[in-house]
C-alpha cells in the first residue's frame, strides 16, 4: 500500500508520480483515438477550415496593387488629393515604370479588373495604357504626364488616381464596405447612392424569409412528427419514409417539379381556373416571387424539421399527458401546459438545422426565386463565377457566417445551447 | 346514463369488457362494486388485465362493453378530465419542466383557483407527504422515493375522493418501497378516500388493501380480504399466486360433507377440505401453505392421514428454517418452521411422517 500519509505527490507503486504513470498508461489509448479521427480531421481541415480561413483572408487582402504598382504606390503617397489637382510628373514617371514592369509580365489586366469593381472604366483604361505603354522608352519619352493623358483622358481624372490611393494598402476594409452598401473614399467610408443600394436589402430579405421558412416548416412539421410519434411503431416507420422521400429525390428535380406546379400556366393554376375559383386572366403568379421560394423550400427543409422534432417526441412518455387529464387538464391544457414545453428542444433544433440551411441556401433561390425571391447566397454565386469578384463574394460570405455565429449565440444565451436535442 | 342508483356502491363495474383488437377479450365479464372508503388492490401476473380496469375507469380506455359507475353515475362517456379522479402513475409522471410546487398547483390551477388557496393547498398537500421544504425544486432533483411522494401528493391535492395507483412503488427499493406501503396506507386511511391500487407484488397487496382483486386471464378471480385470501383461496390459481404452496396431485375419491378423500397419483390417500371439487372422481390439486404442515408426530391429529417423506434440504433463513422434503413423488415440498429454542432441525435424508388438519389442506380445482 502507498503511504498517504505523505504530503508530496501520490505515487504509484514504482515511485513515479501517480499523475505521470496513469497519462502514461493513457498515452497509448489517447494515439489510437487520434488516429481513429485523423482521415476526417485531416480532411476537415483541407475542404473545410482552410478553404473559411482563405475566405476570411481574401475578403480583406489587396496585395495586387502594391504588388503591381510598387513605385506608383511609393510616389503617391505624398500627394495630395484635396487640392483637386492630378499628382505630378513623378508619379506617372512611376506608372510608366512599373506599367513596363507589369505589361511585360502581363499583370496589369489583373489589377485593372481589380479596380474596375471599385470604378467602373478603369480595366479598359489600363488595357488601353497597357498596349502603348509596351512602345515607349522610357529613357527618352519622358515627361508622362501628358503622354498618358493623350493615351486616354481619364489619366487627368483625379477620380482614378483617389481610387488607385485609396486601394494601395496591402489590406482594405473595401469589400465590407461594399457589402454593406458602402463606398471607401480618402475621408472614410460613405454610403452608396440609393439606386446602388442591394445587398443590405439582401441581407434584409435572407434574413427574412428565412424566419419564414423556418415558421412555415414549423407549422407543417410539428402536427406531422407529433402524428408519427404517435403511431404505432409499424405504421410511424412506414410513414416516415413518405417524410424522408424528398430526401432521397434530387434537389433540382424537387425545385424544378415545383416550377412545374406553381407556374402560371402550371397545375395549380390549371385546377384554380377549371374550378372557377380564378379567373383565367387573373393566374396566380406564385413562381419567380418570394412566395415560389418560401413554398419551394420549406417544401424541402420540412425533413429538417420533423426528424428532430420526432425523435423528440418520441422520448415524450404518454403518461404525461395521461396524468395532466387526470389532473383535470382540458386536451389543450394539458397539451399547451405539458406536451408542448417538453417538445422545445426539438423545434430549437429543427429552427436552427432549417434556419441556418436556409440562410445559405444556393440552387432553390435561384430556380425559382426570379429577382425578388434571391438570396445573398445567389449574390455570392454570382460574384464567384460571374463578376469574378472575389473579394466582395468573400466579404458577402463572412458577413453570413458571423450573422450565423451571432445567431447561434444569442439562441445559446437566450434559450441554452443545451435545449437542443436530437432526440434521446 | 342517468344515476341508476341500484346499490351504496361508491366504485362499480358492471358487466365490463374489453378488446384491444377485436379478437381477444383482455378483460372478460368485470364485476366489482366498492364501497366508499376502501382501499381495493388489483393483483394479478403481467397481462392479466388489472392496469386495463384501472385505465378504464381512469377514462383512458373505454370499455367495449358494460358499464362503470362513480357515485351511481354511469362515467362511461366523461372524458378524463372531468372525471375528477387522482392518479398516481407508475413513473410518477411529474412535469419536468415545472417545480415541485407548481406541479401540485396545477390541478388547481386548471380549477381556476384563487392564488392565495392555491399556495394554501399546495403547502398542506406538502406538508401532508412530509415534503413542505421541496416546493422549489424540480422533479430531477429529487429522489424516486421523493417523486413518489409528490406524485401522491399531487394526486391529492385536489381532494378527489377516488384515487388510483398503477405500480407506484414498482421503481423503488425494497425497504423504501416497505416504508411508502405504509405511508400511503396511513394517509389514505386518514383522509378516508377510496383506492385502487395495481401490483403485481402480492406482499404490497395483502399488507396494504382492505380487499384483493386477484387477476387472472381477464377476470377477477377472487376478491376477498388479505386473510382470506391467504388462508382460503377459492382455486388453484390463487392459491399458486398468493404467497408459498404446496401442491399435490390427485383424485377425489369421496366427498363428505367438509371433509373428502383424495388419492393421490401415488396411490396415497389424505383428507383434505373440499372447496371447488363437487364429485368423486374429478382430478383435483391440493393446496397446503408450507407453515401448517406438521412432522411432530405428538401434535398430529389422532385418525388422520400422515403421509411419508424425506428430508432431502435444510436451509437456516434466520427467522425461519425452511426444508425441502420428497412427498408422494413432489421433491419440492417445503416446510416451514419457526426457529424456536424446542424446533427440530431436521436432517437431509432422514425418513419423518408428516400430517396435517384437514381443513388446512384444501382440495381445488386441477
Amino acid at each position: 500500500m502507498t503511504d498517504t500519509t505523505d504530503t508530496g505527490p501520490v505515487l504509484a507503486a514504482d515511485g513515479t508520480p501517480l499523475k505521470k504513470s496513469l497519462s502514461r498508461a493513457l498515452r497509448m489509448q489517447k494515439l489510437r483515438a487520434l488516429m481513429l479521427i485523423a482521415p476526417l480531421l485531416i480532411f476537415v481541415l483541407v475542404t473545410f477550415i482552410m478553404p473559411i480561413a482563405d475566405m476570411l483572408f481574401r475578403s480583406v487582402e489587396n496585395q495586387i496593387v502594391q504588388e503591381t504598382l510598387p513605385e506608383t504606390v511609393t510616389a503617391l503617397a505624398s500627394w495630395d488629393p484635396a487640392t483637386g489637382e492630378t499628382p505630378g510628373e513623378p508619379v506617372y514617371a512611376a506608372l510608366a515604370r512599373d506599367l513596363k514592369v507589369a505589361v511585360a509580365a502581363k499583370t496589369h489586366t489583373r489589377l485593372g479588373s481589380r479596380l474596375n469593381y471599385e470604378k467602373t472604366g478603369i480595366s479598359s483604361l489600363f488595357r488601353k495604357t497597357g498596349r502603348k505603354v509596351k512602345k515607349w522608352d522610357l529613357t527618352k519619352d519622358a515627361p508622362f504626364k501628358e503622354k498618358f493623358i493623350k493615351i486616354d483622358k481619364d489619366w487627368g481624372d483625379v477620380g482614378v488616381w483617389k481610387t488607385l490611393k485609396v486601394y494601395s494598402p496591402k489590406f482594405t476594409n473595401g469589400y465590407f464596405l461594399n457589402a454593406i452598401d458602402m463606398q471607401k473614399g480618402l475621408d472614410g467610408a460613405k454610403a452608396r447612392p440609393e439606386n446602388q443600394q442591394i445587398y443590405i436589402k439582401l441581407f434584409k430579405r435572407t434574413l427574412f424569409m428565412s424566419l419564414v421558412i423556418t415558421g412555415t416548416c414549423i407549422l407543417l412539421g410539428y402536427p406531422v412528427a407529433w402524428i408519427l410519434a404517435n403511431l404505432p411503431m409499424r405504421t410511424a416507420n412506414l410513414l416516415m419514409i413518405l417524410v424522408l422521400l424528398p430526401f432521397w429525390t434530387s434537389l433540382l428535380v424537387r425545385t424544378s417539379a415545383w416550377k412545374v406546379m406553381l407556374q402560371q400556366q402550371g397545375v395549380i393554376n390549371d385546377v384554380l381556373v377549371w374550378l372557377g375559383l380564378v379567373s383565367d386572366s387573373g393566374r396566380l403568379v406564385m413562381i419567380n416571387n418570394q412566395t415560389g421560394t418560401i413554398i419551394a423550400m420549406t417544401h424541402i427543409l420540412l425533413p429538417f424539421m420533423i426528424l428532430p422534432l420526432y425523435s423528440v417526441m418520441q422520448t415524450i412518455p404518454p403518461s404525461y399527458v395521461r396524468a395532466a387529464k387526470s389532473l383535470g387538464a382540458t386536451n389543450w391544457t394539458a397539451f399547451w401546459r405539458v406536451y408542448f414545453p417538453q417538445s422545445v428542444p426539438g423545434i430549437g433544433a429543427g429552427s436552427i438545422l432549417v434556419f441556418i440551411l436556409s440562410i445559405g441556401y444556393y440552387i432553390t433561390p435561384e430556380i425559382v426565386g426570379g429577382t425578388t425571391g434571391t438570396f445573398i447566397s445567389n449574390r455570392i454565386a454570382y460574384h464567384i463565377s460571374s463578376s469574378l469578384n472575389w473579394g466582395l463574394a468573400a466579404a458577402l460570405g463572412s458577413i453570413l457566417l458571423a450573422v450565423v455565429l451571432i445567431l447561434y449565440w444569442a439562441y445559446d444565451h437566450i434559450v441554452g445551447i443545451d435545449n437542443v436535442k436530437l432526440g434521446g | 346514463m342517468a344515476k341508476q342508483n341500484s346499490s351504496d356502491a361508491f366504485v362499480e363495474f358492471e358487466r365490463v369488457q374489453k378488446s384491444y383488437d377485436g379478437e381477444t377479450l383482455v378483460v372478460k365479464d368485470l364485476n366489482l362494486k366498492m364501497p366508499k372508503g376502501e382501499f381495493l388492490t388489483m393483483l394479478g401476473p403481467s397481462g392479466s388485465g388489472k392496469t386495463t380496469c384501472l385505465m378504464m375507469l381512469a377514462g383512458f380506455e373505454t370499455a367495449t362493453h358494460g358499464e362503470i359507475r362513480l357515485d351511481g353515475v354511469s362515467i362511461n362517456n366523461i372524458p378524463p378530465h372531468k372525471r375528477g379522479i387522482g392518479m398516481v402513475f407508475q413513473n410518477y409522471a411529474l412535469f419536468p419542466h415545472m417545480t415541485v410546487a407548481e406541479n401540485l398547483s396545477f390541478p388547481l390551477e386548471v380549477r381556476r383557483m384563487g392564488k392565495s388557496q392555491r399556495e394554501e393547498k399546495v403547502k398542506r398537500a406538502l406538508d401532508m407527504v412530509q415534503m413542505g421544504e421541496f416546493g422549489g425544486r424540480r422533479p430531477a432533483q429529487l429522489s424516486g422515493g421523493q417523486q413518489q411522494r409528490i406524485a401522491l401528493a399531487r394526486a391529492l391535492v385536489f381532494e378527489a375522493e377516488l384515487v388510483l395507483m398503477d405500480e407506484p412503488l414498482g421503481a423503488l427499493d425494497k425497504q423504501l418501497r416497505e416504508h411508502m406501503q405504509f405511508e400511503i396506507k396511513r394517509i389514505a386511511d386518514n383522509l378516508g378516500i377510496t383506492v385502487v391500487y395495481v401490483t403485481h407484488d402480492q406482499t404490497e397487496a395483502l399488507t396494504m388493501s382492505d380487499r384483493v382483486a386477484v387477476f387472472d386471464d381477464g377476470r377477477i378471480q377472487q376478491l376477498a380480504p388479505p386473510d382470506t385470501l391467504y388462508e382460503e383461496p377459492e382455486n388453484s390459481f390463487v392459491a399458486q399466486f398468493i404467497g408459498e404452496n404446496n401442491t399435490l396431485e390427485g383424485v377425489i375419491q369421496k366427498i363428505n360433507g367438509d371433509i373428502c378423500e383424495v388419492r393421490l397419483d401415488s396411490g396415497d390417500i389424505i383428507d383434505a377440505k373440499p372447496v371447488n371439487v363437487t364429485k368423486a372422481g374429478e382430478r383435483t390439486k391440493v393446496s397446503i401453505r408450507p407453515e401448517r404442515v406438521e412432522f411432530n408426530s405428538e401434535r398430529l391429529q389422532p385418525g388422520a392421514h400422515t403421509l411419508r417423506a424425506e428430508v432431502l434440504e435444510f436451509i437456516y433463513m434466520g427467522d425461519i428454517f425452511r426444508t425441502r422434503l420428497r412427498v408422494a413423488g413432489n421433491e419440492d415440498f417445503i416446510v416451514k418452521t419457526r426457529n424456536a429454542p424446542d424446533q427440530v432441525r431436521l436432517e437431509p435424508g432422514s425418513q419423518i411422517e408428516i400430517g396435517w388438519l384437514p381443513q388446512d389442506c384444501r382440495a381445488l380445482d386441477a
